[in-house]
């Protein structure tokens, strides 16, 4: 049965248009991967003698077991984001003479093959050398090296339960919030060490080997868990009938005073609303808000103001490049249907354009408070803005005829390719680096007020000739119709 | 009203759709038949300028489909379920397509509620999205959508299928009325004979791209039907 199963994984994935599609993109993924690797890699043979030279006084293998609660934590978190449920279209196989727990074995044993589980052993089996070269007992890094396995493994399964109840809630990334703010929180007040109760609890196995039987038996009730939570889902009922969700209907009549566009506003505007993929892309436009965060507080940042105009760029122009890059996609399950309806292209992309120009005066209001940090930011953010209406505005919309990718709305969009191709990587440097380079150079060359000057003046250019640009990238949409009617149908 | 001249359509050499010449009068009901991979999707595609012709036009009320867009305002159309908007509800999407084919809501209203027999109670009001609903309910809203603002011709792909024995009669009805009170030009295709027979007064015969037969609907139409398709079960089965 196992030989049939990794039969059809290996044929989903290699003959998934998918794969088959973005060469460049798996390519670049393979690179990520071999980064990480190499990090995960040189950090465990760098990692004994740094703690030797930090902590000079300490026995560098306490002090790393005190760490650990840390990258636990860490590894929850990244794996959120990265790592997905194990999948497998399991509809043909119910009605099969194929036993349920067999088929729920399977995807468990499968997730813990995954990329995610074999990293951190490039970094556990280079520093367990180490510690054995340094002197420490084999029979004590052994266990050790065995229990930190068993507790990726714990993660792993652990991760997958935060998941499958973040599933069912709207803001997807509360669980795991949650789950680790407490942990960290119960630590951080010393309410409950966890440092010390999992670097502790790991020495004591270093030292006594059969207490390893305690995360064995925590990983087997963790695994338990998901098996139960599979199996519960592995009817096709279940999984027909969560979802059926109640209408929530806003009232949109203001968009009325948009005239001609009114439709498609209030359309885009419950395609943002109701959909996985567009809603929890909202969050992500919250956080890039508090970007600026990151650099403004800093000295050093803040005596590059050759910088701002960046982060401004980003800060107001979150949401118009999150959705923006996917114009058209966004539509491309009832694409042919608007295709072949009584509409007027310019209204539909007008929509979009008004639904951008929104965001980005919205969120430069939001941003206003950066005012904090000096009127300087203020102002760059006030000219990205500008150039953001004026110039990014139609250069995602031409990009977009480029698109070619059908998107499902009804998945989540944190680290969902689904649907980039080249367009989206080609169409970042006029976005970003454009203007960067504009500001910077007239920065070096003129001064900061005379750069300001200049990109709202490119944006200023743009809105006044909006329409001659609109006309421009309609009719390159309509030339390119029955291309992304064809690509539009196909199934990724 | 609808003319066809020198049509084709291929794939990589392979023609899939050759029509020489077509005529479709106005207020025809017009039914297309014909087994899978005949053609009947690819000649609806062209008629609505959704993929491109390899040699030839079709011209509708005069206008050249892959020229102008001045076709869409008399035309209306429900292929299939990528017709319809997901996460709409269905009043949502019927007062998005009344919008755009300048329909007020008074006016989408007035038309909904003339199918509420058709609809059984299970498409208005239901709070429910278009993505949730049955197959046969999401064709009950995409066929009654395809009626909004009194288009002259209606195209319809496969609108039998998926709907109950109690919709498809009442399906045909909706069907025959509009062709012979309003004189609109309704072209459906479909695999069962029967239904194609009852609703159209002519009917056109595709196979592999080519049309075989073009019949004058009458009461020995269906017999006539019948023969052919069995007669080519028994052409295939000689050949094997």
């Amino acid at each position: 049965m196992i030989k049939h199963f990794l039969n059809l994984e290996w044929k989903q994935y290699f003959r998934s248009s998918y794969w088959q599609k973005n060469i460049a993109l798996n390519i670049l993924l393979v690179f990520f991967a071999l980064y990480f690797v190499a990090l995960f890699l040189s950090g465990g043979f760098i990692l004994l003698p740094a703690l030797k030279k930090l902590y000079p006084d300490e026995d560098p293998f306490i002090v790393a077991n005190s760490f650990l609660f840390f990258w636990i934590i860490g590894d929850l978190l990244g794996r959120f984001f990265l790592q997905k449920l194990p999948v497998m279209s399991v509809k043909p196989l119910l009605t099969l003479p194929i036993k349920r727990s067999t088929v729920v074995n399977f995807v468990l044993g499968k997730s813990a093959l995954s990329f995610f589980n074999f990293l951190p052993l490039f970094a556990i089996i280079p520093f367990s050398i180490m510690l054995i070269r340094d002197g420490y007992a084999t029979s004590m890094v052994l266990p050790w090296m065995l229990t930190m396995v068993i507790i990726v493994l714990i993660i792993n399964f652990l991760n997958f339960i935060i998941e499958a109840f973040s599933a069912e809630t709207e803001l997807s990334i509360l669980p795991l919030l949650l789950v680790s703010g407490v942990l960290f929180g119960l630590d951080y007040f010393e309410i409950v060490s966890f440092r010390t109760l999992i670097g502790d609890g790991l020495i004591s196995i270093a030292n006594n080997p059969v207490l390893i039987v305690i995360p064995l038996l925590i990983l087997l009730v963790s695994y338990w868990l998901n098996y139960k939570l599979l199996k519960d889902k592995l009817f096709l009922d279940s999984s027909l009938k969560t979802k059926v969700q109640e209408v929530k209907a806003a009232d949109l009549s203001w968009t009325k005073r948009f005239g001609d566009i009114a439709p498609f506003m209030q359309l885009d505007l419950k395609l943002i609303w109701r959909n996985k993929r567009t809603k929890s892309m909202l969050p992500l436009v919250i956080l890039f808000l508090f970007y600026g965060l990151i650099f403004y507080p800093q000295e050093t940042y803040q005596n590059q103001p050759w910088f701002y105009a960046f982060i401004g760029i980003f800060v107001t122009g979150i949401f118009l490049i999150n959705f923006g890059q996917f114009i058209p996609a966004w539509d491309s399950s009832y694409y042919k249907m608007l295709m072949s309806q009584n509409i007027k292209y310019e209204q539909y992309l007008s929509s979009k354009f008004m639904l951008m120009i929104m965001s980005v005066v919205i969120l430069f209001v939001l941003s206003i408070p950066y005012v904090y940090f000096g009127w300087k930011i203020l102002l760059a953010h006030f000219a990205a803005a500008i150039y953001n209406i004026g110039v990014n505005s139609h250069v995602i919309l031409f990009g977009g005829s480029f698109n070619r990718k059908k998107i499902d709305l009804d998945k989540k969009a944190a680290f969902n390719y689904q649907g980039t191709g080249a367009v989206q990587w080609i169409i970042g440097f006029p976005l970003m680096l454009l203007p960067l380079g504009i500001f910077g150079i007239s920065y070096w060359a003129l001064g900061f007020e005379v750069a300001c000057t200049i990109l709202a003046i490119l944006g200023i250019v743009g809105i006044v000739l909006h329409k001659k640009l609109m006309t421009i990238i309609t009719k390159r949409y309509l030339n390119s119709k029955y291309k992304m009617i064809d690509a539009f149908s196909q199934d990724n | 009203m609808i003319y066809t001249k020198d049509l084709s359509k291929s794939y990589n050499g392979t023609t899939v759709l050759n029509i020489e010449e077509l005529t479709i009068p106005k207020g025809q009901s017009f039914g297309l038949v014909g087994n899978n991979g005949a053609g009947k999707t690819t000649y609806f595609s062209l008629l609505l300028d959704l993929i491109k012709p390899t040699t030839g036009s079709i011209t509708s009320n005069d206008v050249t489909v892959d020229q102008s867009e001045d076709w869409k305002p008399f035309t209306s159309s429900f292929i299939d379920e990528s017709f319809l908007i997901g996460y709409l509800t269905p009043e949502e999407y019927f007062y998005f397509i009344g919008d755009l084919r300048g329909q007020n809501k008074a006016d989408v209203d007035a038309l909904t509620a003339k199918f509420e027999d058709f609809f059984n109670g299970e498409i208005i009001g239901k709070k429910k999205y278009l993505r949730d609903l049955s197959k046969g309910n999401q064709k009950k809203a995409g066929i009654v959508a395809a009626l909004i603002g009194n288009p002259e011709v209606i195209i319809l792909d496969e609108p039998f299928a998926n709907l109950d024995p109690t919709t498809q009669i009442r399906l045909k009805q909706i069907l025959k009325d509009l062709a012979e009170k309003q004189g609109v030009t309704v072209l459906v295709s479909s695999h069962d004979l029967m239904h194609v027979t009852d609703v159209c007064e002519r009917i056109v015969v595709l196979e592999k791209g080519d049309i075989v037969k073009d019949l004058e609907t009458n009461p020995a139409t269906l017999k006539e039907l019948e023969t052919h398709f069995a007669s080519n079960m028994v052409a295939s089965v000689e050949e094997e």
